[in-house]
């Protein structure tokens, strides 16, 4: 089924070998009440890469990015409309249970947001609701596992106990990434996860980026152009509720088909 | 810009000498304007806390005689028969702290005037708890009568002409003669936390009230809480924003400005008309309080849910945690200090509302204690308006003195919605 | 079986239920595989709030429709003879002859029939007794059982109990509309009695108020007069009097707080004037008849002015002190809320604070103040324990602030305390009251929240 299906890889080079697609959306429309926020998106997600969506602010990449989990359920007016597949899977289909979909497709928001409670506890909330632990030896497995593969787990073995809320910004938003990676998603959503942080937060959470592809697939937010072509394998860019191009990161930053991606990247507008 | 006749002055053009003096003129005016204003603003304020100062003042000042208790020393011979005459005994024991005086019928009748009405029972228990074997001499201190205690403690004085006083001449001497006697002491009052209510103003205390008022505040909290929250949290957390929620809305902040009394016609009607409830019972008086005490904790409980930030709750979603799951598991405890604080709020509103009880008959003269939600009671400010709406004058410092503990609760519940309040303010 | 115990039964299912539940759910899950839908105590949750809410749900309705069904077994048992051609009254006297005979009060000698219809009664007491737990228990079990043969790896037991709390949270918010409605159907059902005994004209505008009515229709006295102007222009009095302290104090105190005084100042002074919201009315109550009401009669009396011992200034001007804090922090509110940029353009003209108040600031903060002022006016109307405590019984018709005068809720009081019966007209001119004091209030807090809404919008 989709899953075989592989990217048409014209131009295709080393940093982009062909993987099978993880999750897609076609004729992804997206209302605001009255107002459209997505025309049409079509997008393909490929498996164990970094997808970077970009664009101007106000094109619905976040908007799509958060029809990937369902998280405008929560927004009365929001109204999805189109075909959105996880594993070929209509992830909108009335069989679906949010909160199953959501612990497969993970995600980290654009500010740290940890909870009032201690870093243990705030890794250990998603495994814990979602019954992924066999006993308490094994909970503390996956919380110590998760933080290494967030890369945090060195700098706060010894105070587990401590309130998440204490760290620093970009420790923060690594705890937030163990977070979401305890309840081993298959698909992580970053939102600008880096833009609340400094730059050297930034450069630790976009290394971390980079390694998380070997396990996850990762759709990511961002505002930065460098960011995009440091960690992203594919980049699709937005343009007023449209995808105006879409292909390898590396072919998008060289060689853009599109004028607006070009004018986009070059800092004519945005 | 030299053919610009000097006469005309262009907008914006620096003002003449004559302006800047015009200005100049007028500032006293004006500063003495704004004094004014000032000292308006700060009458009113010293209004208002003179006013506070006053009441409290006058209600504390008014109750101090209550708060003790004037008895006298009687040497009581312990009766060896099964069902002593409590009331002879008492009489007699107390006829012979006058050795000098002449037994005539009036003089025994000014005698027992000293004494309170419910000596006997005092006595009783007194000599019951004491176990003393009978045909033992044992003293006893036994609480004199309203008049009495007011000559001890000064409100009447002797000096006043006898037509003006409630006392004459003779009884002051007889108290006086005891008092020469040593046979007279002051001591705190724990009756008036202690006993029941009474006809009688030296033995009437607040223990109906106390307990009456602990049910109605048990029911209303049970009630109140649970459903306010309830409703605070559906209409904030879940509610879709429509005509419906709308309304509820409305209905709420309609509901909190209701009059208290409504509320007890509500209960008339409803609680003891039409579902035949019993009068005078807790559970029904704390049903119209927990009615009246809702709008108040589902408002302050919205409150308290708004000031959870949203992106604790996208955090929550995020992980895949459901609607139910980030509303019991994050948001309200987040909340919880500020729910406390309008429960806390809310119960200290409902435990001095009056008006309300009185029509479903709070304020029964009931002389024990409540055991169970469906027995006549009264309650902490009912009793206060029985007390008040006596005619016997002690009654007054008693008034003063319930007020006085009932404005003691109401410090204690307050003060402890700040501390609780100031613990666990919590900054994101 | 005891009401109480009844009451608990529910409670104790549930507890079972959820440890039932639980267990076999865990037995059933690969535990910690995350392949089972539900965790274990989602399975528990939904098997206890399934046994739970149903059973109090039963144990309501009966306790509800109880007495009404024990009525009608009496009357069904009570012999023709008795009933035949009864009236109502008889009918009801009959049923509470044999309620007292059923529980052993019994006066002289009973009508043998009587008798027999207590016992009938008894034995229905008794089974309507044990056959309330009975029903819960069965239905109960039944639930449980059903749902915990369900109990599999996908049965959507999280998603079943988030409902079953959603409904709950969705009742819990429509019991405060139940509250309104009980409101206005219980005013208005005894209000609308009263008002087909005395015709609403004469209520509205009949100008004399005296509600003793006889008790025997053969006995000498008056048969009451029920014309209410008196009582609302006594409302009226007092609540002008309080609002003519309240109104000025308050937003003087208000200017002067948001304006002039120092944060220290304003940190210890507010919460002090806020102290007077927090004091029960029947404290104001006996404050104005211990200090207030002798301090105004001695002081007028010594300048020649005879004061009414019940006089409407006594309890307006307490009721004035009362309400400042209310003026005064909604003021204070609304003038706070006027954006910085206004009272900066002011300033910045070279106006002094004290004209920045009065030429800026009020004007702009008025609508907050009104609806301020109305919300308090809805106080006065329906403050009631000062007026009864220090406010007269009987209705003049009069204005003068020093005259005695009654008000709706001191009437109120005074006519359904002490021992009240339905239907007399005298109980229920205190529901025509009432209902007229409802509907006044809801009628000005709509038009204050109205007021305040739009102008907190307004800066928003």
């Amino acid at each position: 089924m989709m899953e075989n299906v592989s990217f048409a890889t014209a131009g295709a080079h080393a940093r982009a070998p062909e993987m099978p697609v993880k999750m897609f959306g076609r004729k992804v429309e997206v209302f605001y009440g009255q107002k459209q926020a997505l025309h049409g998106v079509d997008l393909e997600i490929p498996e164990r890469q970094v997808t970077a969506l970009i664009g101007p602010s106000g094109c619905g990449k976040s908007t799509f990015l958060r029809c990937l989990n369902r998280m405008n359920d929560t927004v009365a007016i929001a109204r999805v409309v189109g075909d959105i597949r996880l594993d070929g899977e209509d992830i909108y289909d009335k069989s679906i249970d949010v909160v199953e979909l959501r612990a497969r497709v993970g995600m980290v928001f654009q500010k740290p947001n940890p909870f009032p409670k201690s870093i243990f506890e705030n890794v250990a909330y998603g495994p814990r609701i979602h019954g992924l632990f066999k006993n308490k030896a094994h909970l503390q497995e996956i919380v110590e596992t998760s933080l290494k593969r967030a890369g945090l787990f060195e700098e706060v073995k010894d105070r587990l106990d401590e309130p998440g809320t204490g760290l620093s910004g970009g420790q923060q938003q690594r705890l937030c990434i163990a977070r979401a990676i305890a309840v081993s998603p298959e698909v992580i959503l970053m939102d600008e996860p880096c833009s609340a942080l400094d730059p050297i937060a930034t450069a630790t959470v976009e290394e971390l980026i980079d390694e998380l592809k070997q396990n996850y697939t990762i759709v990511i937010v961002t505002h930065s152009m460098q960011q995009a072509a440091r960690v992203s394998q594919r980049t699709a860019m937005f343009h007023l509720g449209r995808i105006v191009e879409v292909g390898p990161t590396e072919k998008m930053f060289s060689n853009p088909d599109d004028k607006r991606t070009q004018d986009y990247i070059t800092g004519r507008f945005g | 810009m030299t053919d610009i006749p000097a006469s005309s002055r262009l907008a914006g053009a620096p003002r003449s000498e004559s302006a800047v003096s015009d200005i100049r003129s007028g500032l006293s005016r004006r500063k003495s304007a704004q004094t004014r204003l000032k000292i308006y603003g700060i009458v009113a304020i010293v209004f208002a806390l003179t006013m506070l100062g006053i009441l409290v003042g006058s209600v504390v000042s008014t109750s101090i005689p209550a708060w003790t208790q004037t008895q006298v020393r009687l040497d009581v011979t312990v009766p060896d028969d099964e069902t002593p005459n409590y009331r002879s005994l008492v009489n007699d024991s107390l006829v012979a702290a006058f050795p000098q005086a002449e037994r005539d019928r009036a003089a025994l009748r000014r005698f027992t005037g000293i004494l309170s009405n419910g000596a006997q029972f005092w006595l009783r228990d007194e000599l019951q708890a004491s176990g003393a074997a009978p045909g033992s001499t044992v003293s006893i201190w036994l609480p004199v009568s309203d008049p009495f205690e007011q000559l001890y403690e000064g409100v009447i004085s002797p000096s006043t002409p006898e037509n003006r006083r409630p006392l004459n001449d003779q009884q002051i001497a007889d108290f006086q003669s005891l008092q020469q006697q040593d046979r007279i002491r002051s001591v705190f009052d724990w009756g008036l936390i202690t006993n029941a209510d009474s006809r009688f103003p030296e033995l009437a205390g607040l223990k109906g009230g106390l307990i009456g008022s602990a049910f109605l505040m048990l029911v209303c909290l049970c009630v109140s809480v649970p459903v306010g929250v309830g409703a605070a949290v559906y209409l904030e957390e879940f509610a879709p924003k429509n005509k419906f929620t709308d309304f509820i809305e409305i209905n709420v902040n309609n509901l909190a400005a209701v009059p208290s009394i409504v509320f007890g016609l509500l209960g008339l009607a409803l609680f003891l008309g039409f579902l035949g409830m019993p009068r005078s019972a807790p559970l029904v008086g704390g049903l119209v309080l927990a009615i009246m005490t809702l709008p108040t904790i589902i408002i302050t409980t919205r409150a308290a849910l708004k000031a959870v930030p949203p992106s604790i709750r996208e955090a929550a979603r995020g992980i895949g945690a459901s609607e139910m799951q980030v509303i019991a598991q994050h948001v309200l405890p987040l909340a919880l200090p500020g729910i406390l604080t309008g429960v806390i709020i809310g119960l200290a509103q409902a435990i001095g509302e009056t008006a309300p009880l009185l029509l479903i008959g709070m304020n029964a003269f009931v002389t024990s204690a409540p055991t169970s939600m469906l027995e006549a009671s009264t309650t902490l400010p009912t009793q206060i308006y029985i007390w008040f709406d006596s005619p016997e004058r002690g009654f007054v410092a008693r008034t003063s003195a319930a007020i006085c503990v009932l404005l003691i609760v109401l410090s204690v519940m307050n003060l402890f919605a700040i501390v609780l309040r100031r613990r666990f303010e919590r900054r994101w | 079986m005891s009401t109480s115990i009844t009451l608990l039964i529910p409670l104790l299912l549930g507890i079972g239920g959820f440890i039932v539940a639980t267990s076999r759910a865990r037995r059933f899950s690969d535990v910690g595989s995350g392949k089972m839908h539900s965790l274990p105590k989602y399975h528990g949750y939904l098997v206890a709030l399934s046994i739970i809410v149903p059973a109090y749900l039963i144990i309501f309705l009966w306790l509800f429709f109880e007495q009404s069904v024990l009525r009608g077994v009496i009357v069904n048992a009570l012999p023709d003879a008795l009933t035949n051609g009864a009236t109502p009254a008889q009918v009801s006297l009959l049923i509470s002859q044999v309620q007292q005979a059923a529980s052993g009060a019994t006066f002289g000698n009973p009508d043998p029939a009587i008798v027999e219809v207590a016992g009938r009664l008894r034995e229905a007491v008794v089974f309507s007794r044990w056959a309330l737990p009975l029903v819960i228990v069965l239905v109960g079990l039944a639930t449980a059982a059903v749902l915990v043969s369900r109990i599999a790896k996908r049965f959507r037991a999280r998603n079943y109990s988030e409902a079953i709390m959603r409904g709950l949270l969705i009742f819990c918010a429509t019991l405060s509309i139940l509250a309104t409605l009980g409101i206005l159907l219980s005013l208005l059902f005894e209000g609308l009695q009263f008002f087909s005994r005395v015709s609403p004209i004469e209520f509205f505008f009949g100008t004399r108020w005296d509600p003793q009515i006889a008790i025997r229709p053969d006995q000498i006295g008056s048969s009451g007069a029920f014309g209410a102007i008196p009582v609302f222009m006594g409302t009226l009095t007092i609540a002008f009097t309080a609002l003519f302290v309240a109104i000025p104090v308050g937003i003087f105190a208000a200017i002067y707080m948001a304006e002039f005084a120092s944060p220290h100042v304003r940190g210890v002074v507010k919460p002090l004037i806020e102290l007077l919201a927090g004091i029960p009315t029947i404290v104001y109550g006996f404050f104005a008849v211990l200090v207030i009401s002798p301090f105004i009669r001695e002081w007028l009396g010594s300048i020649g002015i005879a004061v009414s011992p019940t006089a409407a200034i006594v309890p307006g001007l307490v009721m004035g002190v009362m309400l400042i804090p209310f003026i005064s922090s909604l003021s204070d509110d609304a003038i706070t809320a006027v954006p910085q940029s206004l009272k900066d353009g002011s300033l910045g003209l070279g106006a002094n604070r004290a004209e920045t108040v009065t030429k800026v600031l009020l004007p702009a903060a008025l609508p907050g103040i009104v609806g301020g002022v109305l919300l308090a006016t809805t106080r006065a109307i329906g403050e009631t324990m000062i007026v009864v405590m220090a406010a007269g019984l009987t209705a003049n018709m009069t204005v003068n602030p020093l005259q005695g005068v009654t008000t709706v809720t001191v009437q109120i009081v005074a006519l359904l305390t002490g021992d009240t019966e339905f239907d007399n007209p005298k109980t229920l001119a205190a529901f025509g009251l009432g209902l007229t004091l409802f509907l006044a209030t809801l009628l000005l807090n709509l038009v204050a929240i109205q007021i305040v809404k739009r102008f907190r919008e307004q800066y928003d």
